[in-house]
Parts: C-alpha cells; structure tokens; sequence
C-alpha cells in the first residue's frame, strides 16, 4: 500500500484535520459534561459558538487569497454599537430588520476599504487591516463610548430559542454558509480564487482580474463580519465597543485549525467552520475540567500549539521512515 | 542620471521633524519656548527607545522574509519584565543577573518559534501568536494575580535619569544599541546571510547560507532583543502590570513598515525602525496632549499610518 504523506492528504482534503480535532474534543467535552448532547445543551452552545464560525469563514476566504484580515474584529464592535445605539432596547423589530441591512452595508463598505487599499494601492494586508482595526474600533468608541445601549428583548429571545424542525437555528445559518460556498468554489469566481490565493503572479499571467478577486475578498469578509456583529449583538443583547477584539485571533486560530494554509490557496470553509466550533469547545473543556484559573490560559494556548504542530510532527516522522 | 529619491529612514526622520516642529504651534505647545521644544523633544525620543529597542527583534525576522513576523514580542516583554521585577526585589546586584535572565528566557521563546518554523513548517505568523497565548498563560501562573518586586535604584538611574548634558541614558543606550545593530546588519555575515535568506532562500540555500540555522537564530534573537527590551521597559516604568507590553507589539510592527523595511523581507534598516519608532510616538503623544478621546485618538493613529504606508510601502505590481 502507498502511503500518501500527510501534506497531500491535508493539501486534497484540507478539512480532514479540523475533522479529526472535532471529534476528539466533543468526545473530551462529552466526557466532563455528560449533557452536552442534549438538545438545550447543544443549542445554547451553538448560539455562542455562531458569531465565532461567521467571522471565521469570512477570514477563510481573504486567508484562502493569500491575505489577512486583522480588522474583521473592528467591524463586529462597529456593527455591535451601531445595532445597540440605532435600535434601542425600546426599538421595533421593523427597526431592528432596517438597521440589520444597514449592518451589512457598512460590513461590506468597511471591508471595501481594506480592499481598496490592499488590492489597488498594493499595501500589505497585514500591516494595512491593522491600521485600519484601529479607524474601526475608533470608530466603534466613538459611535458607544461606554458599554450600553441594547437591541429589544424580543430579538434576543428569538435568537435564545428559536430551533426551527427542533434544530438550533446556528445550525441552519452554518448550513447556508457552506452551501453557499460549495456553489461559489466551482464557479469561475472560485477558481479564480484558488487561482490568486495560490499564485498570484501565475494568475495575473492567465488573465484573471487579480485585483478584482483580491478586493472582494475583503468586501466577503466584512459582509461576514457584519453577520457576525448581528449575531453577537443578538447574543449579548447590549452594546460594547470592545466585543469584537478577542475575536479576530480566535477566528484566525479557527482558519489554521480548518486546514486554510496562511500563504493562500489551499482551503476552503468547511475546515475553518470546524475549527471555530473546536477553538469554542475547547473553552468548555477548560471550563469544566476544573483547572485552576490561572492555569487556563496556558492549557488553552498549549492545546491550540500542539494542535497547530500536529501536521509538521507526522511529516517529520514520515519523512525519516 | 539617478533619479532623486528620499530613503524611507530620512524621509520618516524629516516626517517627525515637521510634525514636531508644528506640534509647537498648539495651544499648549511649546511656541517659541527653546528650552522647554529641547525637553519635550528629548522626551518623546526616551520614550521611543523602548517601542525601538523591542521593534529591533521585529524588523530581523521580518527582514528574513518568507511572511517573517514575530507576534509573541508583547508577551515576552511583559513575562521578562516581571521576571527582572521580581529577580531584582530593589538591589542593585541582582541587576545583571536579571538582565542575563531576560535575555535568555527571551531568547529561548524565540528559539522555540524558530524551531516550530523551520523543522514543524507552521507559518511565523500562526506559531508565534500561538506562542503569544502560552507565554500569556505562562505569565498568568507564575504571576497568580500579584508580583512582589521592585526595580534596583542603579536601573532607574542608569535608564531613566539623564546622563550629561540633560541626555537620559535610555537615549545613550539607544545609540550604542543602533551602532551594534547597524554592524550587526552590514558588516557581519549574519547581516548578509540575513538579507541573502530574506531575498531568496533557493538561491541562498545553493550559495552555500545554512538558511535552517539562520532561522533558528535569527528568530532566538528577536526573541531575545524582546527580552531585553522587557528589561529596558521596566527599569524605565518601575511597575509591572499584566498587559504591560500588549502595547508594544503592533507598534513594533508599524515601526518596522514605518521605517521601509519590506514587510515581505530582503529590504530595510534599523536605522528606519528608529525613526519608525520616533515617528509612532511622537504621533501618539501628540494626540495625548492635544486631549483626543481615546476614540478619535485610535481613528487618528490608524488613519496616520494608513497615508504613511500609502507613500512608501506600496509592492510591486504585477505588470513590473
């Protein structure tokens, strides 16, 4: 039998890992919190788990096109304290749809101007998402300067409990997300993304519109990032200018987990939806195998380390063989 | 003919001396007052040496390429900074060991990253955020919520207090510290292999540069410049807190862009990392004085740096 080496198997199926680690910590979590199956369970964990997955398969696809996107973080605190100072704990949900859509306009036009800047300009997009993280949560300040405001309670009821056919409803908003994205990935726009995020030279040379495909990557993630923002602010039912900034490395964590390679065109977004869910379950895990506070930070960030040199350790191993 | 072309070092040195320059005509500037443009000139380039000394570890492995960046520099400041505080406890002959301790418990942060890089292939940026989470954690338990320590007096006066001249010797530091790091970079074969490895690491690796070990050690180094920076930064505050050197890590960075070092490796200076360095804090300080709210305080920096990289840090284009 020819053994296949672990970076062609990841390279062909790049969600196999993210899969693997998937099991093993539900399997973990099960085992510390025998419950976690349950329906109410698995809903109440889905629901805080959604925001995460939303701004991973955002950052997946500016990953997948060779780029990083540090910013996305910024865009959920904008959309955050827009919601909670625009339509109020008093508001109507008419206002609440109203200013949801708006959400989406301002993600995307925040994700613009990363793209315009990055694509057109030919800035680098780590150091240019940076800087534009800082205008974003400025503007966030500025918008909510201390923590408050709120969106009404019939919003955040819906998001609590709503669980359409008894299925949570983050499951069905993961679902659209993937098919979603199993349709893009065989159009000419998803070749041309593969084609960019994988050699970038090579696809200007085949006469791809580099730019283009490079800038709207950016306007997909901000897009997700503001459906990310609606559902946080959903979830926490409140506003705060600071919400979003855990969020960005957790969702870059989620995309390298997720078998996305950081130099680009390897990927999709299964892998990071899966490694969302595994970066959250991991919290669990910490949370309930009663490890001292002050040691949590560390188990975590040893898991996700040994988990990232998980890949380059079985390599290492084969090679020798 | 040569085309006239400004260096990015001097032209981010010209940048700080005209925002200086018009920082004096604000309403609490320092107007025609020499004495106290001399101060607060001064002032700004003391607190800059910090930002430079930790951006001096950044701008080697993002001179070394292949998407080179070193995110785990903020928490290996604050770990040695608590380290130096706690080794210390307030005398003065403990301050080379806590100075030896820094550089090395630094240094082998740093080495780990390099060796996740090079031998487990994960990319800089991902193994040393990781990294950046666990010396968090390591900070959290050795930490447990309180320090007790306190920096020597000789740390104070050699860091903070001036020297000659109204100099403060963080300043002197600085200097020597920029001469060692330009020999470093130009007249050693580090520096050459270093550039040689940031350019090309095929063609560096068959002109004979070992490129694995050069990794390794030039990111144990960036580790360890971070520690020493750690060091630097607490003698100069005299208090340690958990989040003490978050503050520098992205600056670092934007001091490294700042400066015209190629984010993409193989091009770039200390000498521009140091005026990238001046640049970011006096942008910041002015803010600070001119009483912006912490929100337009952040739009402005992130705006600021923004136009900056538009002017020099534009790649090549894919017709060229």
């Amino acid at each position: 039998m020819k053994l296949v080496s672990f970076n062609t198997l990841m390279s062909r199926y790049p969600a196999l890992f993210a899969g693997v680690l998937l099991v093993i910590s539900v399997l973990v979590n099960l085992a510390l919190q025998p419950d976690l199956l349950s329906g109410n369970t698995i809903n109440n964990n889905m629901r805080v788990f959604l925001p995460i997955i939303l701004l991973s398969a955002g950052q997946a696809i500016v990953i997948l096109g060779g780029g990083i996107d540090i910013s996305s973080g910024g865009i959920v605190s904008i959309i955050n304290t827009v919601l909670a100072t625009q339509v109020g704990l008093q508001g109507s949900t008419e206002d609440m749809w109203l200013w949801m859509g708006i959400s989406l306009l301002i993600g995307m036009a925040a994700g613009a101007l990363n793209g315009f800047f990055i694509a057109y300009l030919r800035l680098q997009p780590i150091i240019t998402t940076y800087a534009t993280s800082f205008i974003f949560f400025g503007l966030a300040l500025f918008i909510l300067p201390n923590p408050g405001g709120g969106i009404p309670q019939v919003v955040s009821n819906w998001y609590r409990t709503t669980q359409p056919l008894g299925i949570p409803l983050a499951f069905f908003v993961i679902a659209v997300v993937i098919l979603v994205w199993v349709y893009t990935r065989n159009t000419r726009y998803g070749r041309y993304l593969f084609a960019f995020g994988g050699r970038a030279q090579a696809a200007y040379e085949s006469a791809v519109p580099v730019q283009m495909v490079q800038f709207s990557t950016y306007v997909i993630s901000g897009l997700l990032a503001a459906f990310s923002g609606i559902a946080i602010t959903m979830l926490s039912g409140s506003g705060n200018a600071e919400i979003g900034s855990p969020m960005t490395l957790n969702a870059i964590t989620a995309v390298v987990i997720g078998g996305t390679a950081m130099s680009g065109g390897v990927g999709g977004v299964a892998g990071p939806v899966m490694g969302a869910l595994v970066v959250g379950i991991l919290q669990n895990i910490v949370s309930f195998a009663d490890i001292d506070t002050w040691w949590e930070t560390l188990v975590k960030a040893l898991i996700i380390i040994i988990a990232l040199a998980t890949p380059g350790f079985l390599n290492l191993f084969r090679r020798k063989e | 003919m040569k085309r006239f072309t400004i260096s990015p070092p001097v032209a981010a040195l010209i940048l700080a001396v005209v925002l200086f320059l018009l920082s004096g005509l604000l309403p609490n500037g320092f107007g025609s007052d020499l004495d106290v443009a001399r101060a607060q000139a001064v002032n700004i380039v003391r607190l800059a040496v910090f930002l430079g000394v930790i951006a001096a570890g950044q701008t080697l492995v993002i001179i070394s390429g292949y998407e080179g960046i070193d995110l785990s520099a903020g928490t290996v400041v604050t770990l040695t900074a608590i380290l130096t505080y706690v080794t210390v406890k307030g005398e003065n002959d403990m301050v080379l060991p806590a100075l030896l301790i820094s550089i090395v418990v630094g240094g082998f942060i740093g080495f780990l990253n390099g060796i996740g890089i090079t031998f487990l292939k994960i990319s800089p940026f991902v193994m040393t955020l990781g990294m950046s989470g666990v010396v968090q954690g390591v900070i959290y338990v050795i930490n447990h919520g309180n320090v007790q320590g306190k920096v020597a007096p000789i740390m104070t006066r050699v860091i903070a207090r001036p020297w000659f001249g109204g100099v403060p010797g963080a300043i002197i530091i600085w200097l020597i510290f920029g001469v060692l790091m330009w020999l470093l970079l130009e007249r050693t074969a580090f520096g050459r292999n270093l550039f040689a490895i940031g350019t090309n690491r095929i063609t560096a690796h068959l002109s004979g540069v070992n490129v694995t070990w050069m990794n390794l050690a030039t990111y144990a180094l960036a580790g360890a410049l971070a520690g020493f920076g750690g060091f630097l930064v607490v003698g100069n505050t005299g208090v340690v807190f958990l989040a003490l050197g978050n503050s520098f890590l992205f600056p670092s960075i934007a001091a490294v862009a700042v400066g015209g070092t190629l984010l993409s490796g193989g091009k770039g200076s200390y000498w521009g990392t140091m005026a990238g360095a001046i640049v970011l804090t006096l942008i910041t300080s002015l803010l600070t004085t001119m009483q912006m709210t912490e929100a337009v305080r952040r739009m402005v920096l992130g705006g600021t740096l923004l136009l900056l990289i538009s002017i020099y840090g534009r790649q090549r284009g894919f017709r060229q």
